[in-house]
C-alpha cells in the first residue's frame, strides 16, 4: 500500500540503488534505465500482493541478483565498453545532442582557422616569399579561433568578451607595426613569444570565469598538456596521410608538393589545433589523462639523467663555453622539469600524504636547480664581455623566471614533505605564477624590438 | 529447483526467442512468462536476463525499441526478427533431438530400475 508518507523513502531507495548501479563501467545509463523499469515493475507487483513498499524493494533488489555478477555479465557481453568510446558516443546517451553541436562548432572554428591562414594569400602575401609575415601572425590565426571556440562554449560574460578582442587587436598591432629586419633576432623572438603571451587569453576563455580560482587554472594546465599530446598524435597521423598521398599520386605521375605546401599543411596544421582542443574537451574525464601518465613515467628517468650529468660535470670540472645555445639548453631543461612537476601535480590528489614519487620529484627539481645555478654562474661571469644581444637577454630572463618558480616550488615541496605545509600551497604558487610567463612574453614582444633596433 | 549454470545458459536462448515469438515483450514480462511456463520451477536471477537479451540483440535475433508504457515510464520492448525465427527453428530441432534422446533413455531406465531396485539395480538381470 503506497501512501504518500512512505512513497518518498522508496524513491530515495531507488535513487540510491540507481546511482550505485550507474557507477559500474560496463552498465550504461540506458541499461540502468531498463533495469530500473524492471525493479519498479517488480516492486509494483509485490506491493499489489500485499507487501509494504520497503519490503517489496528489498525483495525486488534481491531477485535482481548480485550486482557484481550482473556487471560481469554485462562486461562480457559489452567488452567494448571497457574501452571507453570517445568520438562516437552512443546515440542513446542524454548528452549526445550537446556533444554533436560541440563537434560541429569545433569543426566550424577549425575551418575558420584554416580560412584565416589562407586569407592573406588573397592580398598577394605568399607563404614562401612573405614567410616573416606568416610566422609573426600564425599564432593569431590559430589562437583567435581557439579563444572564440571557448568563449562560445563557456558562454563568456560580456565583460571578458570585451577584453579578449582587445588583447588580440593589440597583439596584431605589435606583430605587424615594427619594421623588423629580414630574419632578424627580434623577429624570431616575437614569433616565439607572441603565442606564449596569447596563451593567457586562451586560458582566460578556457577557464570561463574560473580564471581567478586555483582549480580553474589547474584545469587549464591539464588542458594544455593534453592538447599538446593530442596535437602531436594528429600531426603523426597527418604525416602518414601526406606520405601516402604523395606516394599514390606520384605513381600516376602527378606531383602534389605545392598542394601540400600551400593548402594541406597550413590549413591542416592550424585546423588541427581546434580539433585537438575539441577532442581534449570531449574526452575530459572519460579517458585517463595522458600527460600525468607520461610525467610519472619520465620523472625518475629525468632525475637520474640530471644527477648523472651533475656528477660527471663536477668530476670532469669542465668550464662552459659562453654560447646562447647553452643558455637555451638550460632554459629548455628548466621548462621540461617544470612541465614534469606541473603535470604530476595536476594528477595528484592534494589530500594524500607524501609518498615515494614526491621525493623523486623533489630530487628532480633540486638537481635541475643545481645544474642551472652552475650554468648561470659560469655564464654570468663572462656575459658582459660579449654584450647583451636580444637573444641572450631573452634567454637569461626566461632562465631567471623559471629558476624563481622552481626554487620556491622546491621550498614549498620540502615543507609539504616534512609535514609543515599543505600541497595546496604548491598548486597555488604554480597557478598564481602563470601570468608571469605571459607578462614576460608580452614584454619581449612589445619592448625588445625597439630596444634592440629591430635587428 | 537449482539448475546448473551451463544448462541455464544453453536453454535461455530458445526460451527467450520462443516467448518473443508469441509476441513483443519486455524483460519483466519475459521473466513472468518463464515462471508461468515452468510452473515456478525455473527461477532466473532477474538481472541476468538483460545481458542475454543484449547478446541476442547483438546477434540480430531480436530487435529492441523504447516505448512509453502505460505507467508513463520508458520501457524497452523486444521483437524477434526473421533471423531470430530461423534460429528458434534450429534450436527447436536440436532441443527436440535432445529431448527425444533423453525420453528414450529415461524410458529404458525406468522399467528395470523400478523392478530391480530392491536387488541392486540391473546387475543380476
Amino acid at each position: 500500500m503506497t501512501t504518500p508518507a512512505d512513497a518518498l523513502p522508496l524513491e530515495e531507495q531507488i535513487d540510491r540503488w540507481r546511482s550505485y548501479l550507474a557507477r559500474r563501467r560496463a552498465i550504461h545509463p540506458i541499461d540502468v534505465a531498463e533495469l530500473e523499469d524492471h525493479l519498479r515493475e517488480q516492486i509494483a507487483g509485490l506491493t499489489e500482493a500485499g507487501l509494504a513498499s520497503d519490503e517489496a524493494f528489498l525483495i525486488a533488489v534481491k531477485r535482481m541478483g548480485d550486482l557484481d555478477a550482473i556487471s560481469r555479465e554485462f562486461a562480457r557481453e559489452h567488452s567494448e565498453r571497457l574501452w571507453k568510446q570517445l568520438v562516437v558516443p552512443g546515440t542513446d546517451t542524454a548528452a549526445a545532442p550537446a556533444l554533436r553541436s560541440d563537434a560541429v562548432a569545433a569543426f566550424c572554428f577549425a575551418v575558420a582557422a584554416a580560412v584565416l591562414m589562407k586569407l592573406p594569400a588573397l592580398f598577394g602575401l605568399d607563404l614562401q616569399a612573405d614567410a616573416g609575415f606568416y610566422a609573426r601572425n600564425v599564432s593569431l590565426f590559430v589562437l583567435l579561433p581557439l579563444t572564440a571556440y571557448f568563449a562560445w562554449k563557456r558562454r563568456l560574460a560580456p565583460a571578458s568578451l570585451r577584453w579578449l578582442p582587445v588583447a588580440f587587436a593589440v597583439a596584431a598591432v605589435f606583430a605587424n607595426v615594427y619594421p623588423f629586419g629580414p630574419e632578424g633576432d627580434t623577429l624570431v623572438l616575437t614569433v616565439l613569444h607572441l603565442p606564449i603571451a596569447l596563451w593567457l587569453a586562451v586560458g582566460i576563455a578556457y577557464a570561463g570565469g574560473r580564471w581567478n580560482e586555483v582549480t580553474g587554472r589547474m584545469d587549464f594546465i591539464r588542458f594544455s598538456g593534453e592538447l599538446f599530446i593530442y596535437y602531436a598524435l594528429i600531426a603523426l597521423g597527418g604525416a602518414v596521410l601526406m606520405a601516402f598521398m604523395a606516394m599514390i599520386f606520384e605513381a600516376i605521375g602527378i606531383r602534389v608538393e605545392s598542394f601540400f605546401q600551400y593548402w594541406l599543411l597550413p590549413c591542416g596544421a592550424t585546423g588541427a589545433v581546434l580539433v585537438a582542443a575539441w577532442l581534449v574537451e570531449a574526452k575530459q574525464g572519460v579517458i585517463e589523462n595522458m600527460a600525468p601518465v607520461l610525467t610519472q613515467l619520465f620523472t625518475p628517468m629525468f632525475a637520474a639523467v640530471l644527477i648523472a650529468f651533475l656528477g660527471t660535470w663536477l668530476v670532469a670540472g669542465q668550464g662552459l663555453p659562453i654560447d646562447r645555445n647553452v643558455l637555451i639548453a638550460f632554459d629548455v631543461l628548466l621548462a621540461l622539469v617544470l612541465c614534469l612537476l606541473l603535470y604530476s601535480i595536476s594528477a595528484r590528489d592534494p589530500r594524500s600524504p607524501p609518498g615515494v614519487f614526491d621525493v623523486v620529484r623533489v630530487v628532480l627539481v633540486i638537481s635541475a636547480l643545481l645544474a642551472d645555478a652552475l650554468a648561470l654562474s659560469a655564464i654570468a661571469a663572462r656575459i658582459s664581455e660579449f654584450g647583451f644581444t636580444p637573444n641572450r637577454v631573452a634567454a637569461l630572463g626566461e632562465n631567471v623566471i623559471l629558476l624563481v618558480n622552481l626554487a620556491w616550488s622546491a621550498v614549498l615541496y620540502l615543507r609539504f614533505l616534512r609535514g609543515r605545509g599543505s600541497f595546496g600551497a604548491l598548486e597555488h604558487w604554480q597557478t598564481g605564477y602563470l601570468p608571469v610567463y605571459a607578462g614576460w612574453a608580452a614584454l619581449v614582444v612589445v619592448v625588445f624590438p625597439p630596444l634592440f633596433g629591430y635587428i | 529447483m537449482d539448475f546448473s549454470k551451463d544448462l541455464m545458459a544453453a536453454s535461455s536462448t530458445p526460451i527467450v526467442l520462443a516467448i518473443l515469438a508469441e509476441g513483443d515483450s519486455y524483460g519483466y514480462a519475459i521473466l513472468k512468462r518463464v515462471q508461468e511456463l515452468s510452473g515456478g520451477h525455473m527461477q532466473w536471477t532477474d538481472g541476468m536476463l538483460y545481458p542475454v537479451l543484449h547478446r541476442l540483440e547483438r546477434l540480430g535475433h531480436i530487435e529492441a525499441r523504447w516505448e512509453v508504457a502505460e505507467s508513463g515510464r520508458r520501457r524497452k520492448y523486444y521483437r524477434v526478427t526473421s533471423g531470430g525465427r530461423r534460429q528458434l527453428a534450429e534450436e527447436r530441432r536440436q532441443w527436440e533431438a535432445v529431448d527425444a534422446t533423453l525420453r528414450g533413455i529415461w524410458h529404458a531406465l525406468s522399467e528395470p530400475v523400478a523392478r530391480a531396485a530392491p536387488s541392486l539395480g540391473g546387475a543380476f538381470r
